[in-house]
């Protein structure tokens, strides 16, 4: 089984530097890039290849890149990669930001290129001090070998990539707060349209893309688009990196097949639960995604098929919700970061992600009312698709419209029994 | 008044973007590291420096989490509380720690010595539960591990 993205990954090893990775071969889709390729050539083959964005929207790449004016007059056209991680749950991009920031760089100056940007930032999460430091000596290694800067490889093209250290605030991850944060202001989502394909970072035209994303150009160019499709198992192409964090019993992160069965990758690379735990549902892509039960076990773990069963693939890395952790708990958590981490702009998000979380508080303490259900199902609709100004609540109330569904009878048994059910259990 | 040194940093990220004003958030940073936190006295000085009004900067300052607006203690413990630590109980670590010290999430120890904050998550889920002190990362812990992690920093 072909693993691209983590072949030179050794965990607790330092990544290979510029001149190892070279030899593995590791810059040569540069190279057959901006030797042989034009930014079109490219394009076309990333849209080919089917490409999908891995920070967990899974927006097709090279239509992303497809929407960037060809000629867009003086100033600069911009690449980001976002590598602001910081969805809980989640812990995939930092494996390849400290695993093997060259094969990032790579992927970037061949991504800058096919947008013909001469500048690209990584927006990196502040947390992640240790892929920041080596990420700051792969840049410089890259410049010394003429990879960066001016007239990369002699082709006459110039390129040059910054690091930006975070300061915080998970509402950055999404992309036009991103934008806004790294024009120093308060990240906070900008109206769309404009598209930051359109107006971007400093009012210029600004693609932004995740890290997972980003690393595989590199293999996509050198190997073509074919060989990405044929890397899965189902329509979608490639292999996804899939994390399993709970109680099982060998939490990790695995480069598996795109379609990989849920069941699978829990059983056979998480290990199954751990002893005296059982399982009652995962969230599959971080914290903004709905639940998954028993009864989607079976379940492709892809963009389409987990769509299928109601939910969203994310980010891939899952949480496992056993019978030992309260589900009301457990939502009250997510929605709680949430609320903390709302940016404050629009109402429903600010006022009602607290407001949940207060009536989640209630469940616990076994103060809940009957009638808190229903102010519960209104704001799933009321910080639903279409009535805030980005995605933030709407993913925030993801895992309680599920969470009511699948778990109804728990926030009952609160209701009911006006206490916490767990809480005598610990 | 910024230091000589704070100024050489802060122009060396002005570098990055075509206008000083998108260094905001570099020049907070590298300010908090040399002084520990951003005094209203700070924000005054960055704002002159890169040509923002002073309640631009400090609507900066007060937005991000890893910006201190008020002094902090000498170290700074992060305690996850996302759900995979909350998962895998970092309520007993926080419940040891804070009994430890003394102190609450937001407050400082009496001495300067430990300031104890909250964190949303530290991407390092399937280690927990986690904590970071100062840049340092903790994972896998068990409250057995707490005293000897805290003794190692004064």
């Amino acid at each position: 089984m072909e693993k691209p993205l983590t072949e030179h990954i050794i965990p607790d090893k330092l990544p290979p530097g510029l001149k190892e990775y070279r030899k593995a071969g590791g810059f040569s889709g540069v190279e057959k890039a901006l030797k042989g390729m034009t930014p079109d050539d490219i394009i076309n083959l990333v849209k080919t290849s089917g490409l999908t964005g891995r920070g967990g929207a899974g927006f097709p790449t090279g239509l992303k890149w497809s929407f960037v004016p060809k000629n867009a007059g003086d100033g600069y056209t911009y690449l980001i990669a976002n590598a602001d991680e910081m969805e809980p749950g989640t812990y995939k991009d930092r494996y390849l930001l400290e695993g093997n920031p060259h094969q990032l760089i790579a992927g970037m100056i061949i991504a800058s290129y096919a947008i013909r940007a001469p500048k690209a930032y990584i927006f990196i999460r502040w947390a992640y001090k240790k892929a920041e430091t080596l990420i700051r000596k792969a840049i410089a290694e890259a410049y010394e070998a003429g990879y960066l800067g001016n007239n990369i490889l002699g082709t006459g093209y110039n390129l040059d990539l910054y690091l930006h250290s975070s300061a915080g605030r998970y509402i950055c991850g999404e992309e036009t707060a991103l934008i806004n944060s790294l024009e120093g202001r308060r990240g906070i989502p900008r109206t769309k349209p404009p598209f930051p394909a359109v107006s971007g970072l400093f009012g210029r035209p600004t693609v932004v893309n995740n890290v997972e994303t980003l690393c595989w150009i590199p293999h996509i160019v050198n190997k073509g688009a074919e060989w990405f499709m044929k890397l899965s198992l189902t329509g979608e192409g490639g292999t996804k990196l899939y994390g399993v964090s709970g109680r099982v019993r060998r939490p990790g992160l695995w480069e598996l097949p795109m379609g990989t069965p849920l069941r699978e990758i829990i059983l056979d690379h998480a290990g199954g639960m751990q002893e005296g735990y059982s399982f009652r549902g995962i969230i599959p892509g971080g914290a903004s995604t709905d639940f998954m039960t028993e009864d989607h076990l079976d379940t492709p773990m892809d963009f389409a098929s987990v769509r299928k069963t109601g939910s969203r693939l994310g980010t891939g890395t899952m949480i496992i919700l056993d019978d030992k952790t309260c589900p009301v708990a457990f939502i009250r958590n997510l929605i709680r970061f949430f609320a903390d981490e709302s940016c404050g702009w629009c109402t429903p998000c600010r006022e009602g992600l607290p407001w949940v979380e207060k009536i989640l508080a209630s469940f616990e303490s076994g103060e809940a009312k009957h009638s808190d259900m229903a102010i519960l199902e209104f704001h799933t609709w009321y910080m639903g698709p279409g009535n805030t100004f980005c995605a933030h609540a709407p993913g925030a109330v993801e895992p309680l419209q599920s969470g009511l569904k699948y778990f109804r009878e728990d926030f009952m048994k609160h209701i009911n029994e006006k206490h916490c059910p767990w809480k005598q259990k610990a | 008044m910024l230091t000589d040194k704070e100024l050489e940093e802060i122009n060396e990220e002005k570098k990055l973007y075509p206008y000083p004003g998108a260094a905001c958030i570099d020049a907070l940073k590298i300010v908090q590291h040399h002084r520990g936190w951003i005094s209203d006295e700070a924000v005054e000085d960055i704002a002159a420096e890169l040509k923002l009004a002073t309640d631009e900067v400090d609507g900066v300052a007060t937005f991000y989490t890893r910006i201190y607006r008020k002094p902090v203690g000498r170290n700074i413990i992060l305690v996850c509380e996302g759900i995979s630590c909350m998962i895998m109980g970092y309520e007993s670590l926080y419940g040891y720690i804070s009994k430890k010290l003394k102190i609450g999430f937001g407050e400082t120890t009496g001495d300067g010595r430990f300031t104890l904050l909250p964190v949303s998550c530290l991407g390092d889920c399937d280690h927990a539960p986690v904590l970071m002190v100062n840049d340092d990362h903790y994972r896998n812990l068990t409250i057995e591990q707490i005293d000897s992690i805290l003794d190692s920093y004064i």
